[in-house]
């Protein structure tokens, strides 16, 4: 792994031995994440509507004040039809602090490389983000998606990935995981929930665009998150991120597992968090303190099906086999580790 | 500068004039050679601030307009036929969201069965979305339309399809008068947009509206649309003064005064019409046609006030609401519903997938209308035998397969058999 791919922000520890706390208080000024400052732009301000506990709502915020650092406040943002835009967005009431445009659920790259394009040719020098859910990322929105990356047109699309559709009730969509329980993949039959063998994770085919810049990245670890968006907002042209972001409703679990879900999707492998420039995988996050995929599974309810009558289903060793290939695939095992 | 060229190259040049500062471009025939010639001119150098981006889909092409057209920047892009149809959920949103997009669509039929050639199918199909919609009767009408489509859809904030011929227009090689630069500035200034995404004062736009609004935001469409009615005249007074012709406009009359029948139609048809207006006149029949320019907004009162002393209004169009009939002659009936003396309204189907027009028929269609009325639509040139073999064919057998292939059967076997 080339180190010097890895930002400052990305290289500090923050965390004390054996507690996953991030002190703002023992690092300089410099040092301190965009979220930790009082000039933070909260691009999406407090009383918009989502749920207690919504990872989305998160996400989306460190991830804009993010880019609204690194652009001066220079920054258009284009939003995928969703949770993100209804809860916000309750006319006349918005929660966007930034100017922000709404079109259609399939389109919100393409609208974002249109705005690229106005710019552009009027000389300015805004950049713009687009953003959706992973159902406005990875499905209806997959081929302007694709577009846009092929053509290599400067936007920053950052999918928040809550795997499925949430907005409508939770149903499944291509990032939704093997085996979980959704209102369309129903804890049901002789297969109970989601299909193993199918989805699509779109980072790896954003990287096999070529594209500058993609990385994963996740609510339970907000230093490296925003530090991946400014590096993102000093690229020019297509770039990708993918945000997990629990859900409590989706995935049936209390509001305040957020940040602990979130976590432990990384540390069991399920969710590997990597970085990628020009077709090329540079670096990954290293798992802290490997956990077995079932500490993860059995917080939700969407997998309740897996732990009946006090009894492990077979599916759960499959998709630890699935975390364990993540691991090796990604090196996801490393410095970092703890015995 | 008169020009001998091709329709769509005219197009090209003609949309240039107007310095779109967006192009976005997705091939599909016939309009294909319209983005051809923009990005030709783009590329060239010869089109300047002006980004041209080839996108993957209809869909995106509208998409990334409307992106373009939020930001700022004059838009355009041109589809037809099925990539209307791709685009159909962001025609409606540019609509909704008033961006002042303009947009050729070459009018070609829509499948399955799948077929490239011309008629108004694909207009017909995005009438309700909230768009403008202006039909060209030739490649000059062509051109000057879509310089004061831009001129339109901005003083309104709201999207304007031009809608030219498949074919019959864009290939055709016709003498058109290409304006000059200045001409085209003092007509179209710079776009000005009413609301912009700005960093030094953001908005937020698209936001949801729900049935406490919903009401209003559309009576406000239709109310603009409604100005259009006035707007779209005076346009072509100003363009009349500038370029030195008279184009545009909501109508046109053609021998319509002292006429008891009057045909009404869209489009490059009309100079076939025409013709046989004028060999009817010579063989003393009153007889005159109006063209409509503008579909949406639909000119009612304009049209009514031509068609009242009429006795036959004889409707052609090139589209069919299957189950209803024509869609035209369903609007022009509007228009004669609360007449006292009401003409009688004669519907007549006509040029579906491209099939031509011919002056012979439309002679002997007009000709019955003022003397063999007929009841609904009226299919013109029919292949009645064709269609009563496959009618009969389909009674008698249970799995009888695909129309489209069936019908293309009963052609080839019609030309072998004799005559009835």
């Amino acid at each position: 792994m080339d180190d010097s791919t890895l930002t400052q922000q990305q290289k500090l520890k923050y965390y004390q031995k054996g507690t996953f706390t991030v002190g703002n208080r023992l690092v300089a000024d410099e040092e301190r994440s965009v979220q930790a400052s009082a000039e933070r732009s909260n691009a999406l301000t407090s009383g918009h509507r989502a749920c207690q506990g919504c990872g989305e709502a998160l996400g989306a915020r460190y991830a804009i004040d993010a880019a609204m650092r690194a652009t001066g406040n220079d920054l258009i943002a284009v939003n995928a039809t969703g949770c993100l835009e209804v809860f916000t967005t309750p006319y006349p009431e918005t929660s966007w602090q930034l100017p922000w445009l709404h079109s259609l659920f399939g389109n919100a790259a393409a609208v974002a490389t249109g705005v690229a394009a106005a710019m552009r040719v009027k000389g300015k020098k805004t950049r713009v983000v687009a953003q959706g859910g992973d159902g406005g990322t990875t499905d209806i929105g997959f081929q302007c998606l694709s577009g846009m990356f092929e053509r290599n047109d400067d936007v920053l699309y950052i999918c928040y990935d809550n795997e499925g559709y949430m907005n409508t009730g939770v149903q499944r969509s291509s990032a939704t995981p093997p085996a979980a329980r959704t209102a369309t993949t129903p804890a049901l039959g002789p297969e109970p929930g989601n299909v193993f063998g199918t989805g699509k994770f779109v980072p790896k085919i954003a990287v096999a665009h070529g594209i500058p810049y993609v990385a994963t990245a996740t609510v339970a670890d907000l230093r490296d998150l925003e530090a991946k968006v400014i590096k993102a907002m000093g690229i020019t042209g297509a770039r990708y991120i993918q945000i997990n972001v629990p859900c409590p409703l989706g995935w049936g679990a209390p509001s305040y597992d957020t940040i602990k879900l979130a976590r432990l999707a990384v540390e069991c492998g399920l969710y590997p968090i990597f970085e990628a420039e020009h077709g090329r995988i540079t670096q990954s996050r290293k798992i802290r303190r490997q956990v077995p995929v079932r500490d993860y599974l059995i917080l939700q309810k969407r997998y309740a099906h897996l732990f009946r009558n006090g009894v492990d289903d077979p599916r759960v060793q499959r998709l630890q086999a699935i975390c364990d290939a993540h691991i090796e695939e990604y090196g996801l095992l490393g410095d970092d580790a703890e015995a | 500068m008169l020009k001998q060229m091709e329709g769509s190259h005219a197009v090209a040049e003609a949309i240039a004039l107007c310095r779109p500062e967006v192009i976005c471009a997705y091939p599909i025939t016939p309009q294909t050679h319209i983005v051809e010639g923009v990005g030709e001119l783009v590329k060239s150098g010869a089109l300047e601030n002006c980004e041209f981006i080839n996108v993957e889909s209809e869909f995106a092409a509208l998409s990334v307009a409307i992106g373009a057209s939020a930001a700022g920047a004059r838009a355009y892009t041109a589809t037809a036929s099925q990539g209307l149809l791709f685009m159909a959920e962001a025609v409606y949103n540019a609509a909704g969201l008033g961006l002042p997009i303009v947009m050729t669509l070459g009018n070609r039929a829509i499948g399955a069965p799948i077929n490239i050639w011309n008629d108004h199918s694909d207009a017909m199909s995005m009438r309700d979305a909230g768009w403008m919609q202006l039909f060209a009767e030739n490649n000059q009408e062509a051109v000057d339309l879509h310089i004061i489509a831009f001129r339109l859809a901005e003083e309104l904030s709201m999207p304007v399809m031009v809608c030219v011929d498949g074919f019959i227009l864009t290939h055709a090689f016709e003498r058109v008068d290409i304006p000059e630069q200045a001409q085209v500035d003092a007509f179209l200034p710079p776009y000005d947009p009413v609301q912009v995404l700005d960093p030094d004062n953001p908005a937020s736009i698209g936001a949801m509206v729900g049935p406490e609004a919903f009401t209003e935001v559309r009576f406000l469409a239709h109310y603009k649309q409604r100005q259009a009615l006035r707007l779209i005249p005076a346009l072509s007074d100003d363009f009349a003064k500038i370029f030195g012709r008279a184009s545009g406009g909501l109508l046109r009359a053609y021998r319509t005064e002292d006429a008891e029948t009057i045909v009404v139609a869209m489009g490059s048809v009309v100079g076939t019409i025409k013709d046989v207006v004028d060999e009817l006149r010579d063989e003393g029949q009153k007889i005159g046609v109006v063209t409509l320019v503008s579909y949406r907004p639909f000119p009612v009162e304009a049209l009514r006030d031509i068609l009242k002393t009429a006795k036959h209004v004889v409707v052609v169009e090139k589209s069919i609401s299957v189950g209803l009939g024509g869609p035209l002659a369903d609007n022009t009936d509007g228009v004669l519903r609360n007449l006292e003396n009401r003409p009688r309204l004669h519907s007549a189907i006509a040029g579906l997938g491209g099939r031509p027009i011919t002056r012979a028929s439309l002679k002997r269609l007009f000709h019955d209308a003022a003397h063999a009325p007929w009841e609904g639509p009226f299919f013109l040139d029919l292949n009645e035998r064709v269609v009563g073999r496959e009618i009969h064919r389909v009674r008698k057998v249970r799995r009888s397969g695909s129309t489209a292939e069936n019908i293309l059967r009963q052609l080839a076997l019609a030309s072998h058999l004799p005559q009835e």
